[in-house]
């Protein structure tokens, strides 16, 4: 796989920033997206743009056709049995929202257990903590160990006969943890538990394929995996999804209506009220085209030498303190001694280089780190191995200028 | 962007006010406490005052962020005291006018270090970082 080639497909990275070739290390936030997506987008506006499923006319048709495609080409993208159970939502976020409406205030009460863990971002954690409010049900933690790992034994432990949905992130946006849903849903699913998992940092990175894996709701978002924002996917295990009882009211969900009642529309669609994200969901379809030309494999192979170059080459600077286990997708979060990283952030941006600073949604793991913010770097298909020493050749000058002007 | 652009935003002076803050600490005695937090970033200040006939007789501040929210906390404390409260609010009124790039007469004002911030305006970024004190100094008030 040829990075500087693919990079070359992605028109917002051909720019100086501050008199400076960019260098885009922040796509565990938002990705960028290749020329293909965005003429995608553009060419429906322009020539297909209709409103979906009661056009007669050619427009709708061709609106509905591309919509509907690209529902298929996500299924076949996380090999689900079958299109019902792929819902097109606003993003990671309203697909877990939906999931606390739906299943979890709908089905558990007092003296049920919902786990999660520390790592979780608040997308996956609040609406947990508002569905245990709601139900009486009570909000547990798998205890991390030292590197920031889940180890199997804490989450049997953790995982009883009472719990009725384990939550959790198929990639910590922080500290890089790759969980082992696999084996998390087995133990969900032997104590009569769902399983969710938050795959906004997984599915854009690395193949996932829901049937082996075996969990009940796999939830991602589009922006970080090259699609537009405003669009992601809910997929969910269709007997369940049956059960549940849509999240949002109103046109395009609706079957027969009356003055007093409604019935609803099948699989997938009694979850997509009101006229759907039709251009961002056209915008991930050529997304997932692109990713699967260049190859999910290829991607994961090429990220994973990334990871490896930079925790390398970042070890090597005096003062930085690193977070996450050693084994990790592709990004590093850290600190340099004495420098605030809202401080590093900006003067890495001076020189060009784009990371984030922050909480980083997910104040509860700072705590656990027993810090107030960190910096993070993070890696997509794009990045290179130059990336990565412009980054910490702007490191160095970070800790040169602080030091010189304290 | 060079590092000479990165010295209009990093002065010696807001240096100084970073490393060695002034008035960090608690108030002895009753005082107006206020909390404060930048939710987007994590920076959070607790801002004390003590207030007598209406004038700033004491003003403390403790809390966590980056060189430019925490020199900003020891500056606005610095110039808010001995200050009547209108003048505290006037003072605040200016330092938002000048986060927005505004030409402001500060002459009346006797603001002190405080205008070393003005460099911030050009990072629009970090604008919420110096205005976190000046907010919590005005809720207090207020309140």
């Amino acid at each position: 796989m040829d990075a500087a080639a693919i990079r070359e497909q992605f028109p917002i990275l051909n720019q100086e920033i501050n008199g400076h070739p960019l260098v885009y290390l922040d796509s565990s936030a938002t990705s960028q997206k290749p020329a293909s997506v965005i003429e995608a987008v553009d060419a429906y506006y322009r020539e297909n743009n209709s409103n979906v499923h009661r056009g007669v006319h050619t427009l709708g048709s061709r609106a509905t056709d591309q919509y509907e495609g690209a529902r298929e080409k996500v299924r076949k993208f996380i090999n689900a049995k079958s299109t019902a159970e792929v819902i097109f939502t606003r993003g990671t976020t309203t697909s877990i929202n939906t999931i606390a409406y739906s299943y979890a205030r709908a089905n558990l009460k007092e003296g049920d257990e919902i786990v999660i863990t520390p790592m979780e971002h608040h997308s996956n954690l609040i609406p947990w903590q508002q569905a245990a409010k709601a139900t009486g049900a009570t909000l547990n933690y798998i205890p991390l160990q030292n590197d920031g790992t889940i180890s199997l034994d804490d989450v049997r432990e953790t995982v009883t006969q009472n719990t009725k949905l384990v939550a959790m992130t198929h990639v910590s946006n922080v500290l890089g943890t790759i969980n082992p849903i696999k084996e998390v849903t087995e133990i969900a699913h032997q104590n009569g538990a769902v399983m969710v998992v938050d795959g906004a940092q997984g599915a854009p990175h690395m193949m996932v394929d829901v049937q082996d894996l075996n969990c009940d709701f796999y939830t991602f978002s589009g922006h970080k995996m090259c699609a537009p924002t405003g669009i992601g996917v809910l997929y969910g295990k269709q007997e369940l999804l049956e059960k549940m009882e849509p999240y949002e009211f109103g046109g395009e969900m609706i079957d027969f209506v009356d003055l007093y009642d409604a019935t609803w529309k099948d699989l997938p669609w009694k979850f997509e009220g009101g006229t759907p994200i039709i251009a961002g969901a056209v915008g991930l379809g050529a997304a997932i085209d692109f990713l699967n030309e260049v190859g999910l494999d290829n991607i994961t192979v090429h990220e994973q030498k990334l990871a490896d170059y930079a925790m390398k080459k970042l070890n090597g600077i005096d003062g930085i303190s690193i977070y996450g286990p050693e084994e990790r997708a592709a990004l590093v979060t850290f600190n340099l001694e004495d420098v605030h990283p809202h401080d590093t952030a900006t003067v890495l941006d001076a020189e060009g280089v784009a990371v984030r600073a922050g909480h980083h949604c997910a104040q509860p793991l700072m705590k656990w780190l027993d810090v107030t913010a960190t910096a993070r770097a993070s890696f997509y298909l794009y990045n290179t191995e130059e990336d990565i020493d412009r980054l910490v050749d702007s490191l160095l000058k970070t800790k040169e200028y602080f030091g010189d002007v304290f | 962007m060079s590092f000479n652009n990165l010295d209009t935003l990093y002065r010696q002076v807001i240096m100084d006010h970073y490393k060695n803050p002034r008035n960090k600490g608690s108030v002895e005695g009753d005082a107006l406490t206020v909390d404060m937090n930048n939710p987007t970033c994590g920076d959070r200040i607790q801002l004390q005052l003590q207030v007598e006939d209406g004038v700033v007789q004491d003003a403390k501040f403790t809390g966590e962020g980056c060189s430019i929210s925490m020199s900003s906390a020891s500056m606005m404390t610095q110039a808010v005291k001995g200050k009547k409260l209108d003048d505290a609010l006037n003072m605040s009124k200016a330092f938002s006018e000048m986060m927005l790039g505004e030409d402001v007469d500060t002459e009346n004002l006797d603001m002190g270090d405080v205008e070393a911030l003005q460099g911030v305006s050009q990072f629009p970024a970090r604008i919420k970082c110096a205005t976190l004190a000046w907010k919590a100094m005005e809720k207090g008030v207020q309140e």
